[in-house]
């Protein structure tokens, strides 16, 4: 029983944790938190689930929805973030991601309605305990395979120079709007992946992934928000935090789950804000 | 009487101070008369309007208090908020249970709502506004997602998924709708008066330092954290009002009522309104009562593409918002009204 909530926690956190991985991408390159993450890939889990219906294998669908929500991801920030960023406060870009919110949304709504779809489950055949494990198993190859590439390849060194200081790598020859691009790119990617690891369970619906963003700040939050294993960490942490207070705490039941990530943030905010992995900020005027 | 004590006791102008620094627009020529307008259509209007326009409007002024609050927040503090729909839910619960359920007279029920909104706004604030940025946003977010299910789970106190029905305020002499109009206004008027004393006091100077130049401000001896907290608590408490006010015109409340997208249009309503402008709050509110239902009308989806566009919309093209618009307007007519009256 506890090991199979557990199992279930890790898969749910998986799913979690991608988004969290998702918008740490976002804010470490633009300093932007992309409030409209969960619904790109909401967008990118119809699209997989249309891929599939109309009689793609699964194994080919997937690859190809996150190509599409790669090529997506850089579309936003060319034609709609960058146009902004030009002196353009905070508030004016997390409003703007929020009206990419409501208004991918209202699109997805008006395409496939808001009727509740069954999403196929990568793994039909198995327990659902291992298809949880094998979930957890892919956002952890992920990660590494992110890692990598941002640790052992040219490409990576640029990437993390613009994180660092956008204005030094562009003095020193470095594209940086590219590089903002295609930080959007890889995060729609990851946040497709995030919608197609959870739809077997939560259900495809235009606002399945609400919730997740939710579940998704909480990670990011305790990994802290400038740290990429920290979202993943923080993901998995909270997935089963949420299934296990979701099972054993009466008060909490399936109801108020939602509540949990709330609390987590609260909690770390008050504890430790820069989060587990995260770095302090030094504030220099 | 010399100096500058003379000037404002003779009706000059008060040096510019805050927001008004360095402004230099022309300003609309008949205030007072234009004051003076607005209150006897504002008194007339139950007397001229069907019961349900009436009704309309009064809604419209329920939304405009709960924009000012979030104006204070958005616009005076440049923090986002996305949850403000929870803030107003929570005032609509507090009037409902206090009405239905205690038995309590319903003129109670207001301050007891601005009181408990407060709280909570502190409450929220506290933890999320220690830090710069972003958190204010993520907590509020989360807040928003997280009222409805805790209404659901609570049916003997808050009637559960169906909602409840509450007593609508009565008064003598007037019908329901009329009566209740004019109590909503009234609310409206000591809010607006509210907003302008705030702004204009030195927490509300400390706000615009604090959004122009942090650093400066943190110089001079500003704390950040607290006043931006403070700021909080009573757009919060605005907010929980507007939702006191929502129960005794609907005379009903439900979860779904109170749910994210009611903070997501709330925020919508300020920015297209126009942010730090008088009347950004009355425009968003207009605009987010009237453009969703006329959408709805098309197509269940509609509103929500529709909100969707204007916000984006107005981020790129009027960035002031409908108070902005409307302001460069009225200075072009007034610029060429001298003119033509030379020729």
């Amino acid at each position: 029983m506890f090991g199979q909530q557990l199992l279930e926690g890790l898969g749910a956190g998986a799913g979690y944790a991608a988004l969290a991985l998702a918008l740490v991408l976002t804010y470490r390159f633009t300093g932007i938190v992309n409030f409209a993450q969960g619904e790109l890939a909401m967008l990118a889990t119809y699209v997989a689930w249309q891929l599939v219906v109309s009689g793609m294998p699964y194994w080919v669908a997937l690859p190809v929805t996150v190509a599409l929500a790669f090529a997506a991801g850089v579309l936003t920030e060319r034609l709609v973030i960058r146009r902004l960023e030009s002196g353009a406060g905070e508030v004016t870009l997390v409003v703007t991601t929020i009206g990419l919110y409501v208004l991918v949304n209202a699109l997805a709504t008006l395409v496939w309605t808001a009727a509740l779809r069954a999403f196929p489950s990568p793994f039909p055949d198995s327990p659902p305990g291992l298809a949880a494990l094998a979930a957890a198993g892919v956002a952890g190859a992920v990660l590494g395979a992110l890692a990598l590439v941002v640790r052992r390849t040219g490409l990576g060194l640029v990437m993390r120079a613009v994180a660092a200081d956008a204005r030094s790598a562009r003095l020193s020859g470095v594209r940086v709007g590219r590089v903002l691009a295609l930080g959007w790119g890889a995060a729609a990617a990851v946040g497709a992946l995030s919608g197609v690891l959870l739809a077997p369970t939560l259900f495809l619906e235009p606002s399945m992934m609400t919730g997740v963003l939710v579940y998704a700040f909480a990670a990011a939050t305790l990994g802290g928000f400038d740290s990429a294993l920290g979202a993943v960490a923080g993901g998995l942490a909270v997935g089963v935090t949420e299934t296990l207070a979701g099972t054993y705490l009466g008060f909490v039941g399936a109801d108020l789950k939602i509540a949990v990530p709330l609390v987590i943030v609260v909690a770390v905010l008050l504890l430790r804000p820069q989060g587990l992995f995260g770095s302090a900020p030094v504030e220099r005027a | 009487m010399t100096g500058v004590r003379g000037a404002a006791l003779t009706g000059h102008r008060r040096p510019a101070v805050g927001l008004a620094a360095g402004d230099r627009r022309r300003t609309w020529p008949w205030r007072r008369a234009a004051l003076a307008m607005t209150v006897v259509a504002a008194a007339g209007l139950p007397f001229v309007l069907p019961p349900y326009r009436l009704f309309q409007v009064t809604l419209v002024l329920v939304y405009a208090v709960a924009l000012l609050g979030l104006d204070l927040v958005v616009g005076h503090s440049g923090q986002i908020s996305l949850g403000h729909g929870a803030f107003f839910g929570v005032g609509a619960y507090v009037a409902a249970v206090m009405i239905g359920r205690l038995g309590l007279p319903y003129p109670v029920t207001l301050p007891a709502a601005a009181l408990v909104t407060y709280g909570l706004g502190w409450a929220a604030g506290l933890p999320a506004l220690r830090l710069r940025g972003l958190y204010l946003a993520v907590v509020t977010f989360s807040v928003a997602v997280v009222l409805p299910p805790l209404l659901k789970r609570f049916p003997e106190v808050t009637g559960g998924a169906m909602g409840m029905p509450v007593a609508t305020p009565r008064g003598a002499g007037l019908d329901d709708d009329q009566w209740i109009y004019f109590l909503v206004l009234a609310t409206a008027a000591v809010a607006v008066a509210g907003i302008r004393n705030l702004t204009r006091s030195r927490g509300g100077r400390a706000l615009t330092a604090i959004r122009q130049h942090p650093a400066a401000a943190e110089v001079l001896g500003m704390q950040a954290a607290s006043h931006l907290t403070r700021a909080f608590a009573w757009s919060a408490m605005y907010a929980g009002v507007a939702g006191a006010l929502h129960t005794w015109t609907t005379g009903f409340v439900a979860p779904d009522t109170f749910t994210l997208s009611l903070s997501i249009t709330l925020l919508a309503g300020a920015v297209i309104g126009g942010l730090a402008t008088p009347a950004g709050p009355l425009l968003g509110a207009l605009v987010v009562t009237a453009v969703p239902a006329a959408a709805r009308e098309l197509n269940p989806a509609a509103p929500g593409l529709v909100s969707g566009l204007l916000i984006v919309a107005v981020v790129y093209a009027a960035p002031t918002g409908l108070a902005g618009l409307l302001r460069r307007a009225a200075a072009a007519v007034a610029a060429r009204l001298p003119a033509g009256r030379r020729a």
